[in-house]
């Protein structure tokens, strides 16, 4: 075989692995939205099951959960603008706009971090009810997903730094925003089904 | 395959209509402006269309562009989901009622 098309053969062999990562990638997040609906189903299942112990209505608060879904929608489309300017080839940009999400990243799980220990002590726990069992099942669950997220962003930082923007690190990259947007998408969920209702 | 060809005029266009799709909800809730049930029926109307936006916008699905794999994965864990929540929460509140 003539080295050049040996070449060409080996660069479409990796075209196809990372073709077959992303595909992969795709089936995970679909079991991945399938897992986040049975959380659903089991909170609204559970919804009226408070034992006598503390009231949702006054335990959320309208605004708090509006600032987390300013934070979680911004960092969804501070990433874009990443892959924007990994398309683009510009190196600086791509980190720059990673860093941005990952600061949006981090004040929406400040704000749930917060939220959780306000909760807990008032006594509203996840052991004080069926309720909020589930409740925190659900939240954390999410608040745990944009944690594995926010660490991969990082990951991703390094290798942007490091490897530079090559077919391999750019599909990862993808991946990973992927993975982010779906997450901004579980959290139109949460928000309508979980905080919502609750006030009206 | 999945197409990677992102505008800067989609992510604009689903930042906006999703500012829109959030506050719209957020906003009848905390002013209380309908009954109850009008109010759950803008809640649900608006997160489905936002989750579409979302969908359309930021992770770049397309019924034309995108792969039929990637449409088929994603119509088939449309359906479960409905089977799956749909079937619990009927159950579970059938079963509720007539145990009062």
């Amino acid at each position: 075989m003539r080295p050049d098309i040996l070449q060409q053969a080996m660069a479409e062999h990796h075209e196809e692995c990372l073709d077959n990562r992303e595909f992969g990638f795709w089936l995970y997040l679909m079991t991945d939205a399938i897992l986040f609906a049975l959380l659903f189903a089991t909170y609204v299942s559970m919804f009226r099951n408070t034992a006598n112990g503390p009231e949702p209505i006054d335990l959320f608060d309208l605004k708090h959960v509006f600032l987390e879904t300013a934070c979680l929608l911004t960092s969804s489309v501070t990433f874009g603008f990443a892959w924007l300017a990994a398309l683009h080839q510009k190196r600086q940009i791509v980190m720059f706009w990673l860093i941005i999400t990952l600061v949006f990243g981090l004040s929406f799980v400040y704000l749930e971090v917060i939220e959780f220990l306000d909760m807990i002590r008032q006594g509203a726990g996840p052991q004080a009810s069926g309720y909020l069992s589930s409740f925190f099942t659900l939240v954390a669950t999410h608040g745990i997903h944009v944690s594995i997220g926010m660490l991969g962003i990082l990951m991703m930082v390094l290798q942007v730094m490091i490897k530079g923007l090559s077919p391999q690190v750019c599909s990862r990259l993808f991946r990973l925003g992927l993975f982010w947007h779906f997450l901004d998408i579980v959290w139109i969920g949460i928000f309508s089904v979980v905080y919502l209702p609750v006030f009206i | 395959m999945q197409t990677h060809e992102h505008s800067l005029q989609d992510y604009l266009t689903g930042l906006v209509l999703a500012v829109i799709l959030t506050a719209i909800p957020f906003w009848v809730v905390w002013t209380s402006a309908f009954s109850a049930k009008v109010l759950f029926g803008i809640i649900t109307l608006c997160a489905l269309i936002q989750v579409i936006v979302h969908l359309r916008f930021f992770l770049n699905i397309s019924l034309k562009h995108t792969g039929k794999d990637y449409l088929t994965a994603l119509f088939f864990a449309g359906v479960l989901i409905f089977i799956m929540v749909g079937g619990t929460i009927w159950i579970l509140y059938d079963l509720n009622f007539r145990m009062m």
